[in-house]
């Protein structure tokens, strides 16, 4: 769900030339025109965008966002009229309500039902009801990251969090419903709970646990672990083989009182002025071979059965960690959208948090 | 000007009207109605909650330390730089201007790796067997932060100032009676009032209104008012409460200014 390198700082300047930027770029077109793309920073290999362009003639225009709050208000006020998003779930799902995204046919995107996994379909029916509008990219979970020679004992548990010991070690995303993710199941809570007594709850364990955090990261989470700024972090599954390979110390669990698990889709909006350019994007993106250059380089995993089958390495192949048997794990849940006055509630108690 | 060379001034007329004027409108569109349209003050009055008042108490305290300590360290050096010959202060000035032309972004974030735990500061005071410094994701790194990024529009203004101070009335001074310590309190000082003034607007207007500094090098976890407001627009997407958060800030600003132009009638205070 998230990015490669310090990436943050160009979504940093994008803030500032935002606008400077969307109006330049689409002056080379290619032979069959363009498709725009809106997707996570650094959540694709750029060589299969190259391929991508040499095969079929059409030029790419390829935009990052690095949350889903900030992808959404860009779509929506359709400043740049984008073809494709990769959203996450519960933004599907909103985007869905909203009538932003357009129905998917499947014959001009063959790939999509042969390659993808049936299973991943079967878990997008949460937001997506009848697989109508998304096709699943990449999935993953949302645990604890943490660096064996920094801890006392192996970290198990979203309340090891909480532990003073620990005190400016902690690395927590800064991003609402992750924020709240965490403190929702180390009380037991639903992580969609709408309930305005367990939300109080949820908020006064992240009050209480701020003193103990070093910082709220959203993808700086990743190069501070390998630098070990910190011993324990929160962190999207898919930067854990990464880490790991930058850092052997660090160990990545799946915490016992439950986590997220989320899929980030592709999905092709209403007002998308190439359609079928972005049909045929998603079904090149869908290939076994480029999905595979595409787990490579992010290493976020993917629900391309096909591509999976196509890894050389074993350990990688069966990794727990790209490919967590979910069966195994108790109160894991997908965030559902909850709607505009949950939203509201949730971004008043973060800033509450924050603030504090 | 005469008014044949009126029409010089059509092209910034035009751009302060595209993109000074009509955004200035729209952040008052958005800050006065709610999400139907209607007219509300709600999203002014929503600074006074707890949250809100907070971060904007915490960015006035810390813009105004940034800005006292940005005073306290240009005024001896622009004194100094007045008093030297052309050649020298011309390449002084130069070296103090040169990190401007690298990003404001980057230069930022560099100081997140020299200030980290294990980051470049600490890795020498480590190996020099000296404690180390913690202050990353605190006050202080922001006020650092403010403190570097903001120095040059202190030092610019000031140095102008002073240098455009007539020798011969410190000399007349001298020549009366008046000790340094009283020259400098009773002519250099109120002389330079207009370059100190333009230098406290052009150092505490984006300190107080900064989002960057206080993410990169505080951590996200104290809230400025700038923050607050950016992830209104980015993240919440609720335009309204941000702008009208942003007219509280503005009002003051426009304080700040209202300031400057009494002291500073002359405009003498002006950059360079």
């Amino acid at each position: 769900m998230k990015k490669r390198t310090s990436s943050s700082v160009c979504i940093l300047l994008l803030l500032f030339m935002a606008e400077i930027l969307t109006g330049c770029g689409s002056s080379t077109t290619g032979v069959n025109g363009q498709v725009i793309v809106y997707n996570w920073g650094e959540y694709v290999d750029p060589e299969t965008l190259d391929m991508f362009e040499e095969e079929t003639g059409i030029k790419v225009i390829y935009d990052e966002f690095e949350t889903n709050e900030s992808m959404y208000p860009k779509v929506e006020s359709g400043a740049v009229a984008y073809d494709i998003a990769c959203p996450s779930d519960y933004m599907i799902s909103r985007m869905i309500q909203n009538d932003m995204l357009s129905e998917i046919n499947y014959d001009n995107i063959p790939n999509a039902k042969t390659n993808i996994g049936a299973q991943y379909y079967e878990q997008s029916k949460g937001f997506d009801p009848e697989n109508k509008y998304s096709i699943p990219y990449c999935w993953g979970t949302v645990g604890i990251l943490y660096n064996r020679t920094m801890v006392d004992e192996p970290i198990t548990s979203w309340a090891q969090l909480w532990d003073e010991k620990y005190a400016d070690n902690i690395l927590m995303q800064d991003s609402v419903r992750d924020a709240f993710m965490v403190a929702e199941k180390l009380n037991g809570f639903s992580m969609n709970t709408l309930d305005t007594d367990e939300l109080h709850t949820a908020m006064k364990s992240l009050i209480e646990q701020k003193p103990l955090v070093q910082a709220y990261v959203v993808d700086q989470v990743r190069d501070k672990m390998i630098g070990e700024e910190a011993a324990i972090g929160v962190i999207y599954s898919g930067e854990a083989i990464y880490t790991q390979q930058e850092n052997p110390n660090l160990v990545y669990v799946i915490p016992e009182e439950g986590t997220n698990v989320w899929i980030d889709s592709w999905v092709i909006l209403k007002n998308a002025p190439n359609k079928e350019n972005a049909e045929k994007f998603i079904n090149f993106m869908c290939r076994s071979d480029i999905a595979l250059m595409n787990f490579e380089y992010i290493t976020y995993s993917t629900p391309n059965t096909a591509a999976r089958e196509l890894i050389e390495d074993d350990a990688i192949r069966n990794s727990e960690i790209a490919f967590p048997d979910l069966s195994k794990y108790d109160h894991l849940e997908t965030f559902v959208y909850l709607g505009e006055d949950g939203d509201a509630l949730y971004n008043e108690l973060w800033k509450e948090v924050k603030a504090y | 000007m005469t008014s044949k060379n009126k029409w010089l001034s059509a092209p910034y007329a035009l751009w302060s009207i595209v993109f000074i004027i009509i955004p200035l409108g729209m952040i008052l569109y958005y800050g006065l109605t709610d999400k139907n349209g209607a007219f509300t003050l709600e999203n002014i009055i929503a600074i006074t909650t707890a949250g809100h008042a907070k971060a904007l108490r915490l960015s006035l305290l810390l813009s105004f330390v940034s800005t006292l300590i940005c005073f306290l360290l240009a005024y001896p050096l622009a004194m100094i730089l007045a008093n030297t010959k052309v050649n020298t202060h011309q390449f002084i000035i130069l070296i103090f201007i040169l990190p401007m032309w690298m990003n404001f972004l980057l230069r930022t974030l560099a100081w997140q790796t020299l200030l980290e735990k294990n980051g470049v500061i600490n890795s020498v005071l480590t190996f020099l067997n000296l404690p180390n410094l913690k202050i990353i994701n605190t006050p202080a790194a922001i006020v650092l932060g403010m403190v570097y990024n903001f120095l040059p529009f202190m030092i610019l203004p000031l140095y102008n100032a002073l240098a455009k101070i007539d020798k011969n009335v410190i000399d007349a001074a001298h020549d009366l009676g008046a000790g340094s310590i009283y020259t400098f309190i009773h002519i250099i000082l109120p002389l330079s009032v207009p370059g100190i003034i333009s230098g406290i607007t052009m150092v505490f207007v984006p300190a107080l209104t900064t989002f960057v500094i206080s993410a990169l090098l505080g951590g996200s976890k104290l809230l400025l008012i700038g923050d607050v407001i950016e992830q209104e627009f980015t993240r919440t997407s609720n335009w309204h409460l941000g702008s009208g958060l942003s007219i509280v800030l503005m009002i003051f600003i426009i304080i700040n200014m209202i300031a400057s132009a009494i002291f500073d009638k002359d405009g003498e205070g002006s950059m360079l």
